[in-house]
């Protein structure tokens, strides 16, 4: 039977992180393979074709759009200022002048006698792609961009908002399960990556961005409490485009959820070390998930990284977490795998398996509700 | 004689099938039992369009693979599927649609809106499109945005529409011109260039060859509408399914070798279901309307007879109004109030607006519990509710012309501009999809296509067993007469599951006063007669294949069909739940507006409906 488990997210003290950093089209890359780059450089830049402004020329000169190129003063892949006269049109015996601007500076990308439209284009748009990660380029793509690779320490959240900053990890809160309040945010936080415990709320968060916090991690927040933040509910899990002060990332889920205790240990014993954080999330075939990347002061421990391997699937003993009622949150073991078809309470018969909680209570969840963790 | 040759005259043993979904492609196993066809098997796996694998046939595979598990039977040689049929191993015939990485998705122009902007987006649709946006020269947006708007979107393909026959040049012009300064670069790699089919007035064609030609993938056609009084969509249509296959698809990871593998063309997922219906609507001369709820999209489709007598076939997809990925978009646009209107027990706001994001982060999972099922199924209401107002919103004759039938194929519209969708005709309503397939009881099921759709007068439900309608779907389009015969058989027997006839008066009347005398002969010989009072619902237990004559006498204010206070005398059909007699009201049907009072009365309704396994009042 093919696997019905969801693969857990990643919570790694040690691993290596690849990265591809790429431009939207072809530019210049500006580092070569094997050199050392920090998460600020710029490692491939490239200019986006400016914006098109159309102009309704004919109409706006009061001619017939078949003689439009007669008024032109430009011609097309000419340069032209924003106001500047691109045609002009003559009345009254050339006592009066109508002239049609130019919207925008940039350059005339067309004229259509067809519609009597002209086309300005606008001067391109610089677009740069910094190396997101200390690491070392692995491969240059030509013309497009890099992979680059470190080793260090990786946690994805289940849901974020906001793009990718950079900043030294400060633990505010002294465990999972403590709530963030404004209060924490009263000392030096700017900058920072903000660890915080069980809860976030928009006042946390409103604070932060005044603050220049540049990312709160935290395990749970309300849902309303988002929309509150945001402006808007959000109907499909897409982010990473807001701009909104600050970078969010939710470990556990929506609710109060104190922040698994292996993700809290892991980010307090990088303390003060420097990161890279990403909200953005797309929850839609191509999977994305919002994470922290921690990549000094790491110590190698490549034992560690491979006793975990999420192809194994799901076996006795393996250690898992519901991520659905009744059970949500609760951590444990496999304790059993019924190959058979289970009915639960719901009264739909589904493929289950049996949890030993850390509190020694037994139950029966679907497969589908548990998602694998890490050793 | 030729492949293609055999294939149409050779007769079908076995046929595997598949639907490469966007996260789980399906397998079925058909084969030839006697002198029908009847399903073996299903397996599934999940899609493998995404890093690391980035090739479907993976997924492909490994669905066969359990397939050949489940069945006993060999079907790979390798990694190659074995066709035909060779002895006990292999296939006749394989066969595969696909909705992977996000279907196909669309933008379309006309001219006018709500004309051929209208036009192009029923030609979209009903190939099989997620149409993401209508550029239209008057639709309130300038130049510039339009522009930046085709570039964002990325899609996968362009049906640029506009004008009349010999009419006007100007807008249509000026739409290529907007998509040419857009430059746009399709969504798969940008190593070919953007499709865009040109299906607008004949006159420009020229002027749109000089702008798009040299930067676009330009396929021309004949215009969707020709003139004002009439619409002619399947070149278009055609078009959309030939630029599908030979650019879309074929730059998706691996879809080349899978291409390789199927001697018929690989069909978007709702074209296949699209046509699945359509002939069931022509095969039993009835009117139909098919709704499939995804984890991302709902899909609905019809057809009904117009005036005239033909079949009218309509299709929408609302693409953010799915029970998964798109649950918490079903909250935003159906608003709290609407999905807490189904749900028979009191539960705080913020807790239910956290389970619901909790379910758009983690889409995989699925109601354990009792209530967290009941609150799914209401998000399922609310979904198929707005899909359906899309559908009717669309499914409209020609607007502001008079009437002129004339074109064969069956995309065609009447003419009012008014919506052909009559839910006193409807013959038919069949779901598919998580929500309706895999309800634990089929009454539940039963009861969500009622809720959302309210039929009204007499009406067959029924459900796709295990949602395998995409497979029958392509399988019916096989040119070979067995082929067909394989499609009708599994679905007749093995897909579509019966559920009930409903009756439901239109009407509204006083809470307890009387609706309609109803009395049913059942098969064994035994009369069951009661008197029903607004707003109440109950069934009567009659199986699958067995019928009764029911007789009803609506009282004065109630239309069962007939007329007002019309009696009603006619041989139904079983099902799994039976017949279903609904006295809750038609034109409105409206819940109570106290909380108190409507959970009461959801209660009372899931209780004399046997929804679930207890009084859904005890939960909380």
């Amino acid at each position: 039977m093919a696997h019905a488990y969801t693969p857990g997210l990643r919570v790694t003290g040690w691993t290596t992180i690849v990265k591809e950093r790429r431009l939207p089209l072809s530019g210049e890359v500006m580092v070569q393979k094997g050199d050392r780059v920090t998460a600020e450089r710029v490692v491939a830049r490239t200019e986006l074709p400016g914006n098109v402004q159309p102009v309704k020329a004919a109409s706006i000169l009061g001619q017939h759009q078949q003689d439009l190129l007669e008024y032109m003063l430009k011609k097309e892949g000419e340069a032209v200022k924003k106001d500047e006269a691109i045609a002009t049109a003559k009345s009254f015996f050339g006592l009066f002048k109508t002239h049609c601007l130019s919207p925008c500076d940039g350059t005339v990308e067309s004229i259509s006698t067809v519609t009597g439209q002209v086309i300005i284009r606008e001067p391109p748009i610089p677009v740069e792609v910094e190396a997101y990660i200390d690491g070392t380029v692995i491969e240059v793509i030509p013309n497009e961009g890099v992979i680059v690779e470190t080793e260090g320490a990786f946690v994805q959240g289940i849901f974020g908002i906001g793009g990718e900053v950079h900043g030294q990890i400060k633990v505010v809160v002294d465990s999972a399960d403590e709530e963030l309040t404004p209060g924490h945010l009263d000392g030096d936080v700017e900058g920072a990556i903000v660890v915080g415990g069980s809860k976030v709320t928009s006042e946390v968060l409103r604070k932060a961005a005044e603050k220049k916090v540049s990312a709160i991690v935290v395990g749970g927040m309300d849902a309303a409490d988002l929309k509150n933040f945001m402006g808007v509910d959000l109907g499909v899990a897409i982010t990473g485009s807001e701009e909104l002060g600050v970078t969010l990332v939710i470990t556990e889920g929506f609710g109060r959820m104190a922040m698994a205790g292996r993700t809290f240990d892991l980010l307090r014993r990088f303390e003060g070390k420097k990161c890279s954080v990403n909200g953005a999330t797309q929850i839609r075939a191509g999977v994305m998930r919002p994470e922290i990347v921690v990549f000094e002061g790491v110590q190698g421990d490549e034992a560690a990284e491979k006793s975990f391997s999420m192809s194994e699937g799901l076996q006795i003993g393996s250690p898992v977490r519901v991520i659905r009622a009744p059970y949500f949150g609760g951590l444990g073991e496999v304790s059993g795998l019924p190959p058979e078809l289970v009915e639960v309470e719901s009264g739909a018969k589904v493929r289950t398996l049996m949890v030993k909680f850390h509190s020694g209570e037994e139950g029966v969840v679907p497969r589908a509700n548990v998602e694998m963790i890490e050793r | 004689m030729s492949a293609a040759d055999d294939l149409k005259t050779m007769k079908i043993r076995s046929v595997l099938a598949t639907d490469c979904g966007s996260t789980t492609t399906k397998a079925i196993l058909i084969e030839l039992k006697g002198d029908e066809y009847r399903l073996v098997v299903r397996g599934e796996a999940p899609t493998t369009v995404e890093a690391p694998f980035e090739d479907v046939t993976r997924g492909v595979l490994n669905a066969v693979m359990e397939v050949e598990e489940l069945a006993g039977r060999k079907l790979l040689d390798g990694e190659t599927i074995i066709t035909p049929q060779k002895g006990d191993e292999g296939a006749d015939i394989y066969v595969s649609t696909s909705s992977a990485g996000g279907g196909l998705q669309m933008m379309v122009t006309g001219v006018v809106k709500s004309m051929t902007g209208e036009s192009a987006e029923r030609a979209a649709l009903g190939a099989g499109a997620i149409v993401m946006d209508i550029i239209a020269s008057n639709d309130g947006r300038l130049p510039h945005e339009k522009i930046k708007r085709i570039r964002h979107l990325r899609p996968d393909m362009i049906l640029l529409s506009g004008g009349i026959d010999g009419g006007t040049t100007t807008h249509v012009v000026e739409l290529a011109e907007i998509v040419a300064a857009a430059d746009p670069k399709a969504r798969l790699g940008a190593s070919y260039s953007m499709p865009v089919i040109y299906s607008g007035n004949n006159q420009a064609t020229d002027l749109i060859r000089e702008r798009l030609e040299d930067k676009t993938a330009l396929t021309v056609t004949d215009n969707i509408r020709p003139t004002m009084e009439r619409e002619n969509l399947m070149p278009a249509r055609h078009a959309i399914h030939d630029l599908f296959m030979e650019h879309v698809m074929a730059h998706a990871p691996g879809y080349k070798n899978l291409m390789a593998w199927t001697p018929i063309p690989i069909m978007p997922t709702p074209g296949a279901v699209g046509s699945i219906i359509h002939t069931i609507a022509k095969r039993n001369e009835i009117q139909v309307v098919g709704v499939d709820i995804g984890g991302a999209t709902t899909d609905v489709f019809s057809v009904f007879k117009d005036p005239s007598g033909e079949d009218v076939f309509n299709r929408t997809v609302s693409a953010n109004l799915g029970m998964s990925y798109s649950v918490s978009n079903v909250l935003v646009e159906a608003g709290l109030e609407n999905v807490m209107r189904w749900v028979p027990f009191n539960l705080d706001e913020s807790e239910v607006r956290n389970r619901i994001k909790n379910k758009m982060i983690r889409p995989t999972t699925i109601p354990q519990t009792l209530q967290e099922l009941i609150l799914e199924q209401a998000l399922a209401r609310e979904a198929l509710r707005l899909a359906f107002l899309q559908h009717k919103s669309l499914a409209v004759g020609l607007k502001g012309v008079q009437q002129e039938r004339t074109i064969s194929d069956t995309f065609e519209q009447t003419s009012s501009g008014e919506t052909l969708i009559n839910m006193a005709t409807l013959d038919l309503l069949v779901g598919s999809g998580g929500a309706l397939s895999h309800a634990p009881r089929r009454v539940q099921s039963a009861m969500m296509l009622l809720d959302a759709f309210l039929p009204e007068g007499v009406t067959e439900l029924a459900v796709d067993s295990i949602f395998m309608m995409p497979q029958l779907g392509v399988l019916a389009e096989v040119e070979n007469e067995s082929a067909k015969q394989a499609a009708t058989d599994v679905f007749v027997k093995d897909c579509m599951i019966h559920m009930a006839t409903s009756v439901a008066p239109i009407g509204k009347g006083k809470e307890g006063g009387k609706c309609m005398k109803v009395s049913v002969a059942l098969p064994e010989g035994k009369t069951e007669a009661f008197e029903m009072q607004f707003g109440t619902v109950r069934f009567v237990p009659l199986e699958v294949g067995a019928e009764a004559e029911v007789t009803v006498e609506p009282a004065g204010g109630f239309d069962v069909g007939l007329g007002k206070g019309k009696m009603l005398k006619r041989v139904l059909k079983g099902g799994v739940v039976g017949l279903i007699f609904d006295a809750r009201g038609r034109r409105p049907f409206a819940l109570p507006t106290d909380t108190d009072q409507r959970v009461a009365k959801l209660a009372e309704w899931a209780n004399a409906m046997g929804l679930y396994p207890k009084d859904p009042r005890e939960l909380v």
